[in-house]
């Protein structure tokens, strides 16, 4: 195994645990927003399509490429507006919006 | 030191947005704050890969892919409706899964065109490929179902395992010839073939997925969906050899898979039985309606203006709030029927079930977008005991969660799920469109109670006479 895996192999376990610890404790009013939220976080995926949408010469590769960076893109900015829609409900005092 | 050096720096500031993110959404103060750092976290991580060495042929690709994509999204995440909000987190979830698919093919065939077919990022692509593919088909299925564009039944056909095993073992075998060739270093067929064969295969096993579960177990699967797209990101991380995409894709596979349980615990059920158990196809909802209906009961319909004079000589109200009314977009006319209840000076509170709406706190979303207080929504666990104390729980657009054979009926397909208890107030009233069952395709016996009467309608109409009519009595 190459220094460079082990060292990806390190990261994800640790990230395991970070990701239960820090998620475990949220009230169930905020599953919701937390799904979207969490949703739009893998939407990092944008990265890796970035970094990939000209890996392959020809017109398929770019196709490919292309579709990878809208899907990526969908997820990252759908994801963060839908939950900031959904957590602007919850910031309003009630009685303000008349 | 150069621009690009900076590069992983950028990537860590970005991880440590997405940790600090999820832990703001932890808490009702924090969350907004919490979903704009990790944003931010992602712009600075997605301007930083600008400057990356491979991105520099691609720019115009990716800018177009940008732009599409992002107005898309925004435009898709501005106009959809609160109550639509779980088939879109579906969509967008999907939509994530395709794009490891694809990531994870375009870099395997970079790879291939250098000439290596390693052992480890063979392994890492495969998986991101089949998983990413999976969660992007089964989330556009779950869209249909919840969008009513496919049948929200449980559709199940025979022969349905065989065909389920037979796409696994297809797969596998794929793989293993794909990963051996990663040993041997030497392969009889082209490996794009292969790759091209399996993403079909994965895309029809999300579909085999998610089409036998009904349409009451949505919320589950996208939660599942969701943490299956996290471990194909990372996946396509480890193929990619990049830490960020490990850290953010493992970081919401471990939160999906938390959520994933939870939801499953709320509905009393194992993630198993909820994947395989045909829930709503049962037939033991048919046979439940002829064992209740055969013994005498019969359902009692009532106007809106005798529901009116029940709640007007209240002194304690519970509503029961569920899909329904979230269909109808009732949730600001229930407001307005607690506003008016409260200035007689009857005691309105609102009975949420873990798992109302669509997902675990939908429905507070709903009635917090109507502008209903919090400290007048209870929990399952709250309000359980003051039903008794009731004198009226008013029902609107709920069902399954309401129902009794939960604790009564062992032979009923959510036996043991928890429910609100309903049928332990004075009078129960139950706004409903009609006798339909609900979503897991159940029939209720609340509805046959004595004490039960139905007032038959679309919520927000429902809702709206009844207020007129205690304003007219007023």
């Amino acid at each position: 195994m190459s220094g460079e895996a082990i060292v990806a192999a390190y990261v994800f376990v640790l990230a395991i645990f970070v990701g239960f610890e820090v998620i475990s404790k949220v009230p169930s009013t905020l599953h919701t927003p937390l799904m979207s939220g969490a949703n739009a976080i893998h939407g990092i995926v944008i990265v890796g399509a970035m970094l990939v949408a000209s890996a392959i010469p020809g017109p398929l590769g770019s196709v490919l490429g292309f579709l990878a960076v809208v899907l990526g893109t969908a997820n990252v900015v759908g994801g963060f507006v839908v939950t900031d829609r959904m957590l602007a409900m919850f910031k309003q005092r009630p009685g303000k919006r008349q | 030191m150069t621009v690009e050096t900076l590069i992983p720096l950028a990537y860590l500031i970005a991880a440590v947005t997405f940790i600090l993110g999820l832990k703001g959404l932890s808490s009702p103060t924090t969350a907004v704050m919490g979903n704009r750092i990790a944003a931010a976290g992602m712009l600075i991580a997605v301007i930083a890969t600008f400057f990356a060495a491979e991105v520099r042929g691609g720019i115009p690709i990716i800018l177009a892919g940008i732009v599409v994509g992002g107005v898309a999204g925004f435009a898709g995440a501005r106009t959809v409706k609160m109550t639509a909000m779980p088939q879109m987190v579906a969509l967008f979830n999907g939509a994530g899964g395709g794009a490891a698919a694809l990531v994870s093919i375009l870099e395997f065939s970079r790879q291939r065109d250098l000439g290596a077919l390693e052992f480890g990022p063979t392994l890492a692509t495969l998986l991101a490929l089949v998983i990413g593919a999976v969660s992007f088909s089964g989330s556009a299925i779950a869209f249909g179902k919840l969008q009513g564009i496919i049948t929200p039944k449980a559709f199940r056909y025979a022969g349905q395992q065989v065909v389920t095993a037979a796409l696994v073992l297809a797969v596998g075998v794929l793989s293993f010839v794909l990963l051996a060739a990663g040993f041997t270093g030497a392969i009889a067929v082209e490996p794009m073939l292969i790759i091209a064969a399996i993403t079909l295969l994965a895309l029809v096993f999300g579909v085999a997925l998610v089409l036998p579960i009904g349409g009451a177990d949505m919320p589950v699967v996208i939660s599942l969906l969701n943490a299956y797209t996290g471990l194909a990101v990372a996946m396509a991380g480890f193929t990619l050899g990049n830490q960020l995409l490990i850290v953010a894709g493992t970081l919401v596979g471990a939160s999906g898979t938390i959520l994933t349980r939870l939801m499953s615990k709320a509905m009393n059920r194992s993630l198993g039985n909820v994947l395989f158990g045909a829930f709503g196809a049962a037939p033991a909802g048919g046979a439940a309606t002829a064992a209740a209906t055969d013994d005498g009961r019969s359902i009692r319909s009532i106007s809106a203006e005798d529901a009116a004079i029940l709640l007007g000589y209240a002194q304690n109200v519970i509503v029961v709030p569920g899909y329904g009314l979230a269909v109808a977009q009732a949730q600001h006319s229930v407001r307005e029927l607690a506003d008016v209840l409260e200035s007689k000076g009857i005691n309105v509170r609102y009975a949420i079930h873990p798992v109302a709406g669509r997902m675990p706190g939908h429905m507070n979303v709903l009635l917090a977008e109507a502008n209903v207080p919090y400290d007048k929504l209870f929990d399952m666990e709250q309000i359980n005991p003051e039903f008794p104390r009731a004198d009226v729980a008013l029902v609107i657009g709920a069902n399954d969660v309401t129902n009794p054979a939960a604790r009564s009926n062992p032979g009923s397909p959510i036996y043991g799920m928890p429910i609100l208890d309903v049928d332990k107030a004075q009078n129960v009233i139950v706004i409903k469109r009609s006798m339909k069952p609900g979503f897991a395709g159940i029939d209720n016996d609340l509805y046959l109670d004595p004490k039960t009467a139905m007032l038959f309608g679309d919520a927000k109409e429902a809702v709206g006479k009844v207020v007129q009519e205690l304003k007219r009595a007023a």
